[in-house]
């Protein structure tokens, strides 16, 4: 019952705060929801007691859900270390966003439609970590997809809110049809979606072929890369991820929660969920890392010319999520799901503390138009610099230890794509160190670039804002440190039991601890050389940066453009279908099926019923006519000699 | 005891003495037209109520017909007044006897001249779709089956909008010339087995060739019904011009009778001609999926955006039934009964702001969030189900479909499955436009919140949708048997097939 609770509580408030925000009640709906999500944090803690530590996974049965002949999908519900640490993450982040949102949002006269979309999203949220088959993983996915069209498009007058939430959905969508076919692939193979069944079996069809369009192909692959394209969209992967940043338009409480800890997530948690079935897919594991080691690099490189402090802090998710994934293609899935723990609190925390930026500046989010406050906000300006160091993988803070394994992992791999993934990573974490404290520096010092009066009005957050920030900060700076051990160090096999799998022979997660001297002080050399450069930059020679643009520009504009993959897309697919939907229904309906169909027949008919209407008018006369035709070439038919 | 009453014939006839009772109730002023819509509202509800037995006194572990009722009407013709529901018939008769008093409900007071033929219409139509449901015999069927045109042709030309009579003729033109060819087929038949009897016809083998032209005889008739591409484009005039009531049951009950037909008469009857089939009755349904879902997003309609949505989702139904295999057929059941629901609401949904601004054009409308925010949610959960969004109906039949298609073949799966995003791309975009936005419009603005009726009519379509897609267990129950039943004899007579050659 405790378990089942750690994931209906947050839907209970949901509800209720739902149905509050009809009779506009705010403090209620806060209440409930805010207790609901904290409670379910209390008893994930509990369950993680009993689980991970206590290594009692749990498997419960709820209801039946689809069954027809040997398809059969129920409500269950799976509680492993993997599981364990997800809701962790989860219900933590979510607690501190709910009570933060008291604060962000109180202005906000549909804050009590809001709680309950968060709330909504914590259990769709859950619902996927805790599945215990892949249909119902799928019901968490779209749920999760539907409560960030909702948040993204929660301020639902400005056009460009509900331009995104739309995009966010229809991105996902791609993805999710990919996940769908994946889904139809591993139930044609194993008979079966519970992954029990597909964890045992999986070695037997390691060589086996299906086919697939048309196409002979190793089974396990199609089945890994379909899933994965699914991934692919939920985490904003490369090709994917045009949706992620255009979701910045939604409230920020909504970025920290959902675009930065636990839903872009869901696509890390998705590939380890299914080591089992991906450990025996080579091919795909190769196509994991070099999408990863990519969008590393790519969002990077954007990030470093974005002006939105979100859409900033946006693309650097997008790249600390290709981060996971890489490591998860070389077989690291520990140090993903150690990176995934890490880069929960320190990017809640960068992006909460970015929405505190925003709340002071009175709403404004260019990076252009800041500066010079850092002496007004002390708190805040010193919890982004926890966020950032963590980030940025400074010894000691969290991301050093996640990171850091990550790109051991990789080279320790001793695979091509592993070597690649390396050499992109620690070129990204020198990029990450770099906007990182470009963003520092242009939001908080220099001269302020705000009106005076924006800057006369800049304030330190309510304390409700500033709270939920200090678990955040406490778990960017010790996350790392506490979890090594378990999630990566020695205890890693003990600590996740059969949640992840890695084949013997992948041994990079082994191998990754006895790395050469250098591989382990480059990308922290590398972190404080961005630190340095954009000290320089933005600091000690402020027209540097602009010099820089000049000299390069095609490729900042390619960069500050998203390398033009909205505009292509926008191309390829927005303009061109509804342009050929129009072509369709005018070429095709009007101008092909009707008009030699239906129109000409009925022109002809119309004339000759005209002219027996004469005679009598009613529209059941026609009918009778028509009827008429029918029985008359009925028995012509029949009396012509047929069936005698 | 209850088992001893002809539940199914009470269950047809019903409405038919509502009609005796507006009949009787003589004038044409007011109150007068307020007591025939009290009277068709009553009258429709008791059947609803009284159908309900068909479904709590069903046994599931049978897969055959229950509550049969047989009385010998020519003698010795073969023919005979035969009804009876199985797994596949008892959904759709609770369909059209739910649907029914909330389409009545719904044309309140959007109907406002002749009230009492419209009733009128109405339970005659409700007759003639349960009667079809429950037909046991061809030759009723048939009867059943043509008599639905009548009353809906008279709805869609007489209440409907500017161009009723082109949009009447035009659906009565394509389905009546369907018609016709299966009705040559049900003679061949009979010929040929010397019954209309319908279980006994599913028993009886007809030879390969002949079964070839029987196909096609039905399919003709079931392809315009469903409707299937290229023969769908009488379904977004008639949608458009009929009144939301009858948009609601024409897209609710009507383009099912092609889906029940090809699952009652075409895989058991002909179970040969269907697997040789198949791959063509996929290209057209996939290529309805892709062409229907890009046309829709052309359109500047509301209702007939809906309407092309619904050809794109009947070509998952079709795709479903033709699989022949066990998820494919219940999930093509699944998705008829759950887009019987929630198509309904969605033109329901449309009629709403059309009874508001008399005009069903897209760009009039803009932020209605603002000024009737409980029609926001509720329109949200009918697109979201119209996408097929898990924890919805439409998930169900959708996931089931695919699953079944993917077994069959899986270029099929591939290219229907991108019914997924498309569908999500036009519905989003309408309800974006609709919906969102700030309300700038002096006409838009001065919308009045939704009202007790049209919250009536919305809560049961919600319930229902959300329940079947969280707990779909009470519809596939009463499906799995008879789908087993269905699916075997089929897979019997393809091996037999492949045995023989």
């Amino acid at each position: 019952m405790l378990y089942q609770a750690i994931v209906f509580l947050p839907l209970l408030g949901a509800a209720v705060a739902g149905l509050l925000s009809v009779r506009q009640q705010h403090w209620p709906a806060e209440i409930v929801t805010v207790v609901g999500v904290c409670a379910s944090f209390l008893l994930s803690c509990f369950a993680f007691y009993h689980v991970a530590l206590l290594h009692n996974p749990v498997t419960l049965d709820v209801a039946r859900w689809i069954n027809s002949a040997d398809f059969v999908a129920n409500w269950s519900f799976r509680f492993d270390t993997l599981t364990a640490v997800m809701l962790i993450v989860v219900t933590s982040v979510s607690s501190c966003v709910h009570i933060y949102s008291i604060g962000y949002m109180h202005h906000d006269k549909a804050r009590a439609r809001f709680m309950s979309y968060l709330s909504l999203f914590t259990f769709s949220m859950l619902m996927l970590v805790t599945s215990d088959n892949l249909l119902q993983l799928f019901f968490g996915w779209e749920g999760v997809g539907v409560a960030s069209y909702l948040l993204i498009g929660f301020w639902y007058h400005k056009p460009s809110a509900h331009k995104a939430a739309m995009k966010a959905f229809i991105v996902n969508r791609v993805g999710d049809f990919g996940f769908a076919l994946g889904i139809f692939v591993i139930f044609y193979l194993f008979g079966s979606i519970e992954f029990d069944d597909i964890f045992s079996n999986a070695s037997d069809f390691s060589n086996t072929s299906i086919v697939f369009l048309g196409f002979e192909l190793p089974a396990l692959e199609v089945a890994a890369i379909l899933l994965f394209i699914g991934a692919m969209g939920k985490s904003a992967q490369l090709g994917l991820h045009t949706w992620l940043p255009d979701a910045m338009e939604g409230p920020t409480p909504v970025s920290a929660l959902i675009h930065a800890a636990t839903m872009v997530t869901a696509g890390v948690f998705l590939v380890c969920r299914l080591s089992p079935v991906i450990e025996y897919a080579p091919f795909a594991l190769d196509v994991i890392t070099v999408v990863g080691a990519l969008t590393a690099i790519f969002a990077a490189t954007i990030g470093m010319t974005q002006f939105d402090i979100k859409r900033v802090i946006a693309y650097s998710t997008c790249s600390q999520l290709g981060y996971m994934f890489f490591a998860a293609g070389v077989s690291a899935y520990p140090a993903a799901m150690f990176h995934l723990t890490t880069h929960a609190f320190f990017k809640a925390l960068l992006f909460l503390g970015a929405g505190s930026v925003i709340h002071a500046l009175s709403d404004e989010q260019d990076l252009r138009n800041m500066g010079g406050i850092w002496r007004k906000i002390p708190i805040t300006y010193s919890l982004m610099w926890i966020g950032s160091l963590a980030l940025a993988g400074f010894p000691f803070f969290a991301g050093y230890y996640s990171k850091d394994m990550i790109l051991e992992a990789a080279w320790a791999s001793h695979s091509f794509t592993g070597q690649m993934a390396f050499w992109l990573g620690c070129a990204a974490a020198l990029l990450t160190a770099f906007y990182s404290w470009r963003l520092l520096i242009m939001a908080f010092h220099g001269k302020p670039r705000c009106s005076a009066e924006v800057f006369e009005h800049v304030h330190e957050s309510p304390p409700i804002m500033i709270l939920p920030l200090i678990p955040l900060a406490f778990g960017a700076i010790f996350a790392g440190w506490f979890g090594y051990q378990s999630f990566v160090g020695y205890d890693m096999s003990y600590f996740w039991g059969d949640s992840l799998f890695i084949l013997p022979e992948h041994h990079a997660m082994e191998e990754a601890h006895h790395v050469a001297e250098w591989v382990k002080r480059l990308p922290v050399i590398l972190a404080a050389s961005g630190v340095g450069l954009a000290i320089i930059a933005y600091l000690i020679i402020p027209s540097l940066p602009a010099r820089v643009v000049s000299m390069a520009r095609p490729i900042h504009t390619l960069f500050f453009n998203k390398w033009f993959f909205d505009e292509l897309y926008d191309l390829l697919f927005v303009r061109a279908s509804v342009r050929f939907g129009r072509f369709l229904w005018v070429k095709g309906d009007k101008q092909t099926i009707d008009a030699f169909g239906p129109d000409g027949l009925s022109g002809l008919v119309l004339n000759g019923s005209n002219k027996l209407s004469k005679l009598q008018s009613g529209y059941v006369y026609h009918y009778a006519f028509a009827m008429m035709i029918g029985v008359v070439m009925l028995l012509s038919w029949y009396f012509s000699g047929f069936g005698r | 005891m209850l088992s001893s009453w002809p539940i199914l014939s009470i269950v047809t006839f019903l409405p038919l003495i509502g009609v005796l009772f507006i009949l009787l109730a003589s004038g044409n002023n007011k109150s007068s037209e307020h007591n025939c819509k009290m009277l068709a509202i009553w009258v429709s509800s008791f059947t609803f109520i009284v159908s309900l037995i068909l479904y709590f006194g069903f046994d599931t572990t049978m897969a055959g017909y229950q509550f049969e009722e047989q009385v010998e009407w020519i003698a010795g013709s073969g023919i005979s007044y035969h009804l009876g529901v199985d797994g596949i018939s008892m959904p759709f008769i609770l369909l059209s006897t739910f649907l029914t008093p909330l389409s009545i409900l719904a044309s309140w007071h959007s109907i406002k001249n002749r009230v009492r033929e419209f009733m009128i219409a109405f339970l005659v139509l409700e007759t003639m779709m349960v009667g079809m449901f429950a037909s046991l015999d061809m030759m009723m069927f048939y009867l059943f089956f043509e008599g639905v045109l009548i009353p809906m042709f008279l709805i869609i030309g007489i209440w409907g909008g500017p161009r009723r009579v082109y949009a009447a003729f035009k659906f009565f033109l394509y389905t009546l010339a369907g018609s016709v060819l299966m009705l040559v087929g049900i003679m061949v038949m009979y010929l040929q087995a010397g019954t209309t009897d319908i279980p006994v016809l599913s028993d009886f083998n007809f030879p390969p060739e002949l079964q070839y032209w029987l196909f096609i005889g039905f399919f003709a008739s079931f392809a315009v019904k469903v409707p299937m591409w290229p023969v769908h484009t009488w379904l977004p005039d008639a949608h458009v011009e009929a009144p939301t009531a009858g948009s609601m049951i024409l897209a609710g009950v009507l383009l099912k009778m092609g889906g029940y037909g090809f699952i009652r008469f075409s895989l058991p009857m002909f179970p040969d001609a269907s697997v040789y089939f198949a791959p063509f009755i996929f290209v057209l349904s996939v290529v309805a999926i892709i062409y229907t879902s890009l046309v829709a997003l052309a359109q500047s309609d509301m209702k007939k955006l809906i309407a092309y949505s619904s050809v794109a989702h009947m070509g998952f139904v079709t795709i479903g039934i033709f699989t022949l295999n066990e998820q494919g057929i219940t999930g093509a059941m699944f998705q008829m009964i759950s887009h019987g629901l929630v198509s309904a609401a969605l033109f329901f949904c449309v009629g709403i702001v059309y009874d508001r601004l008399h005009t069903r054009e897209i760009d009039a409308y803009g932020g209605v969030a603002d000024v009737m925010p409980n029609y926001a949610v509720f329109f949200m959960i009918m697109m979201l189900a119209s996408v097929g969004l898990p924890g919805t109906s439409g998930f169900v039949g959708e996931i089931l479909v695919l699953v079944g298609a993917y077994k069959a073949s899986s270029l099929v799966a591939f290219f229907a499955a991108t019914g997924l995003v498309l569908g999500a791309t036009y519905m989003l975009w309408l309800y974006r436009r609709v919906v969102f936005g700030r309300a700038e419009k002096g006409e838009v603005i001065r919308m009045p919140v939704l009202n007790n009726r049209e919250i009536t009519i919305l809560v049961p379509l919600t319930i229902f949708i959300v329940w079947f897609g969280i707990y779909p267990a009470p519809l596939l129950d009463v499906l799995n048997p008879v789908v087993a039943l269905i699916s075997e004899a089929v897979s019997n007579t393809q091996m037999a097939t492949a045995n023989l050659q």
